[in-house]
């Protein structure tokens, strides 16, 4: 066994609010020993839970569970099977939405066992074979579960060494682990890892601390891989939710309310019953029907006369003001940062800044609807539904139905993105409850007009800076408070002896919101570099250089040299109507600078011409996927920068459509240069979200640098033109 | 109520009975199980659905499988031929023009009409012609790149 160092543990990552309320829970009714038993032969290796608690350990031993020589402990964060024929399976509850982590947790499964990525599986999101998981969000997924994934591996490969130790007679020092079988180079003899699996299975109990193989000697990690299955998605083969069909479907549609919030009066559905085959399915203000075909379906739920009533509800008008007058003080009624005499520091300091900044609602959009196919069978309840919380939905369709979790299986395909949309199973409880009534398994889809009105939005958000600087250029105070949008990335990375930063949420906010692609890293890092732009013209230094002079973080500094040298930021050349801008951010592990050019048109329209962003989380595990998400990041960021902004009334929403929506087309594509900063001696970080936090502050920067606009609300150009007479 | 009875799909007659009025995205994701023509918005402005009719790129989600008639469609799951990919299938899986892919199957087969209507493309007539193709992962510049690859793998060749 050789050597290996271990990776400091990730630091704490700021979830969401309804996040961190989530207590850690472990589920205690499935049989694990059964799941065992029907993997037939071969070595398992299961990985105890970091977070595994005292309590559950003592559950395990005390429910007399064990299974050969270990106990079976409650608390399994991922498990590894290695088959007879050699194949390896990996069940993890981690699921795949686009941010390609199916294939860089392959790779670092690959890589820890010392096997080619063709002789990985990952099963991933299926409630009723992988262990619990709380979800995938939060860019947790490598860091933590990648991790994990290396401990397990590599407990693997230790038991594959020992095994084959055992046959020879010899020591495991002499042996080594290579292209999927056990070595010894002495005595030119080798055993693969199917012959060393032969047999009865051999489950094993590893603790959270295996040590993995440091990234500076990874061979297939670190290095670009194709997408798995890739070949799948190009000829139309892989099945998402809405692809998938059992015998005897139905297709469901629900009626929805007139407003949100409305209550169901009356519904005549005498025309309906004339309908061959077409179920109607009425519980409290809950109303749908279903039928044999989707036809049928729209026509049946056209037909529906519902009688709603509904409350009068603010509007787009009034949602600012809404959300200062109704927040709480300080976050749950705390100060979330304060650090010296803010007060005292601002009213010393020689040059200030006191400015507002307004984020509107936006939505998600993934371009896959939500999707569940659900199917009873008895008692028991199956959905496959596009989800990032298999297990969150497991709970709520159990908790919609009064019935144990145990009884509910959620499986996940491979879904058509969520960008934090997909944390919830409100399509999954309506399938299941549509199928229950028609007594057969229900598909349903959302429309694009459901998604943009059922769905939870990216929270509004009101934020207050106010800061002072020094002639030298430090800063001097800084007092910023979010009312709404949300805390993450609420502190300054900047160095300020003086500050207080407060989150005040809005318990009764007119939308219902949730998740997003970095939270409201966006909205606070959108404020903050905004703010740092003006900061520095206020005391007449370049952008970067004032950025420079108050950042005491080292990767940080590093990603704004490595993008304005790109950039070549120190060469840029004034041009009427063409502006530059930078702005940069940490979060979630990641430390991003981003560079903008721009060119504002006569009539206030923008065109973002060039984009330069270096990234830095850490080891680089697949150098081609990240190229891939932070590309990706900054182009959707065009969006919630510029255009997106949900415009509501009276508990209606107002556009939704793409055509009265605006996302960012090929058109709106800047030129993107990504540079990668590989940190190899750091840990991994994901990549999913905070490359998107750096392009609005960058494009807000670089429109003030071209026509002397400051724009501090999102979208800045709603409708795709910036407002120049305001 | 008018039915239609068969359609030619992918160089088969495909029998079937469906409601004339029914769109045609739905037929063959429904009725023939092609679902690799994926919905996405229902009013055109996505363009995940898009199927070639006699070579014409069509929004399946808008066009009534009544209005079909005789002319062949074509959808991804016709373009590879046995067990090859199509060149701007291969050019998109090479380059990784994705995310989570759901928009592939329409770029694909907008791509491959627009390839055969103007096989030499500069970036801007690529970028007018898919501008109607949604990518909400936002995987423009790879796609680009893509389209180029096939576009240069294609020149001269019959496909």
């Amino acid at each position: 066994m050789s050597a290996k160092t271990t990776l400091p543990p990730p630091p704490e990552v700021e979830l969401e609010r309804y996040e961190l309320r989530e207590t850690p829970r472990y589920r205690f009714a499935f049989d694990r020993r059964g799941f065992l038993q029907s993997l037939g032969g071969g070595i398992a290796i299961l990985l105890a839970a970091r977070s595994a608690l005292p309590a559950a350990a003592q559950a395990a031993q005390e429910s007399g569970q064990a299974f050969e020589r270990h106990p079976i402990p409650q608390a399994i964060d991922a498990w590894l099977h290695i088959a007879p024929s050699g194949a390896v399976t990996v069940f993890t509850g981690k699921v795949e939405v686009g941010q390609n982590i199916r294939t860089s947790l392959s790779q670092a499964v690959a890589d820890e066992l010392r096997v080619p990525m063709s002789a990985v599986t990952m099963v991933m999101g299926d409630t009723a074979r992988v262990p619990f998981d709380m979800g995938t969000f939060g860019s947790r997924t490598t860091p933590q579960m990648g991790t994990e994934l290396r401990r397990a591996s590599a407990a693997a490969r230790n038991v594959l060494l020992n095994l084959a130790a055992k046959r020879w007679g010899c020591g495991c020092d002499v042996l080594h682990a290579a292209g999927g079988a056990v070595h010894d180079p002495a005595k030119h003899r080798s055993l693969t890892y199917g012959e060393l699996a032969q047999g009865e299975l051999l489950a094993e109990t590893i603790p959270a601390h295996e040590p993995t193989t440091p990234a500076a000697e990874w061979t297939v990690a670190g290095a670009p891989a194709p997408k798995v299955n890739g070949r799948d998605f190009v000829t139309g083969k892989h099945r998402y939710t809405p692809d998938l069909k059992l015998p005897g479907m139905l297709y469901g549609k629900v009626v929805r309310p007139s407003a949100f919030g409305a209550t169901l009066v009356a519904a005549d559905v005498s025309a309906v019953q004339a309908m061959p085959g077409v179920h109607v399915i009425r519980d409290g203000d809950f109303l749908g029907v279903a039928a044999p075909d989707l036809l049928t379906a729209e026509r049946a739920a056209a037909a529906v006369k519902a009688t709603w009533h509904a409350q009068p509800q603010i509007s787009n008008a009034g949602l600012f003001g809404f959300l200062t007058a109704h927040a709480r003080p300080g976050r749950e009624g705390g100060v979330h940062s304060s650090e010296g005499d803010v007060a005292a520091a601002l009213a010393a300091a020689p040059h200030r800044v006191e400015a507002t900044y307004h984020i509107a609602y936006i939505q998600h959009c993934p371009l896959e609807p939500r999707a569940a196919l659900a199917v009873w069978n008895g008692g028991r309840l199956t959905v496959w539904t596009g989800t990032q919380r298999p297990f969150g939905v497991q709970e709520q369709l159990a908790q919609a139905f009064r019935m144990p979790e145990a009884d509910v299986r959620v499986l996940m395909p491979d879904t058509g993105s969520a960008y934090g949309g997909k944390h919830t199973g409100e399509c999954a409880v309506e399938a299941a409850r549509l199928a229950r009534g028609a007594g057969k398994p229900v598909h349903l889809l959302w429309t694009r007009e459901e998604e943009f009105t059922w769905a939870y939005f990216r929270p509004a958000g009101v934020i207050e800076i106010k800061a002072g600087v020094n002639p030298d250029g430090r800063l001097a105070a800084w007092e910023m408070h979010n009312y709404n949008s949300g805390p993450a990335a609420l502190n300054t990375m900047y160095t300020v002896p003086h500050k207080l930063e407060e989150f005040h949420p809005v318990p009764n906010a007119p939308l219902r919101q949730g998740s997003y692609r970095s939270l409201a890293a966006c909205a606070n890092h959108f404020a903050r570099e905004s703010h740092m732009d003006d900061l520095a013209h206020a005391v007449g230094l370049d952008p970067l250089d004032f950025r420079l002079k108050n950042c005491a973080h080292p990767r940080l500094h590093d990603v704004y040299l490595a993008a304005a040298k790109q950039f070549n930021w120190q060469g840029r050349r004034k041009r009427p109507r063409h502006g530059f801008g930078l702005a940069g951010g940490i979060e979630k592990g990641g430390h991003v600078a981003a560079c903008a050019e721009v060119r504002v048109e006569p009539d206030g329209e923008v065109r973002i011409l060039r984009v330069v962003e270096a990234f830095d989380c850490g080891a680089i595990v697949n150098p081609n996927g990240l190229r891939n998400q932070i590309a990706g990041g900054l182009t959707m960021g065009i969006g919630g920068a510029l255009y997106e902004a949900i415009e509501f009334a009276d508990g209606k929403i107002l556009n939704p459509t793409f055509a009265r929506y605006r996302v960012p087309r090929f058109r709106d594509q800047p030129q993107i240069d990504v540079v990668l900063v590989n940190r190899k001696d750091e840990p991994s970080f994901g990549a999913g979200e905070t490359p998107i936090v750096g392009l609005a502050p960058a494009v807000g920067n670089a429109i003030f640098d071209a026509i002397a606009l400051r724009r501090r609300d999102l979208p800045m150009a709603p409708g795709g033109k910036l407002p120049l007479t305001a | 109520m008018a039915r239609v009875t068969h359609l030619n799909v992918n160089g088969a007659r495909r029998a079937l009975d469906v409601d004339a009025d029914a769109k045609l995205l739905w037929v063959l994701r429904d009725s023939l199980d092609l679902t690799g023509t994926k919905f996405g918005c229902g009013e055109g402005q996505c363009a995940a659905c898009t199927v070639l009719l006699d070579g014409t790129p069509r929004h399946a989600c808008l066009t009534r499988v009544g209005e079909v008639g005789d002319r062949q469609v074509t959808t991804i799951e016709g373009l590879e031929q046995n067990g090859r990919l199509h060149p701007v299938q291969a050019a998109f899986l090479e380059v990784e023009a994705m995310q989570c892919a759901y928009c592939t199957s329409g770029m694909i087969l907008g791509t491959v009409a627009f390839l055969r209507r103007n096989p030499h493309p500069t970036d801007p007539e690529i970028v007018a012609a898919m501008d109607g193709h949604l990518c909400r992962c936002g995987t423009y510049d790879r796609i680009l790149a893509a389209v180029k690859l096939a576009a240069s793998r294609l020149d001269g060749s019959a496909a």
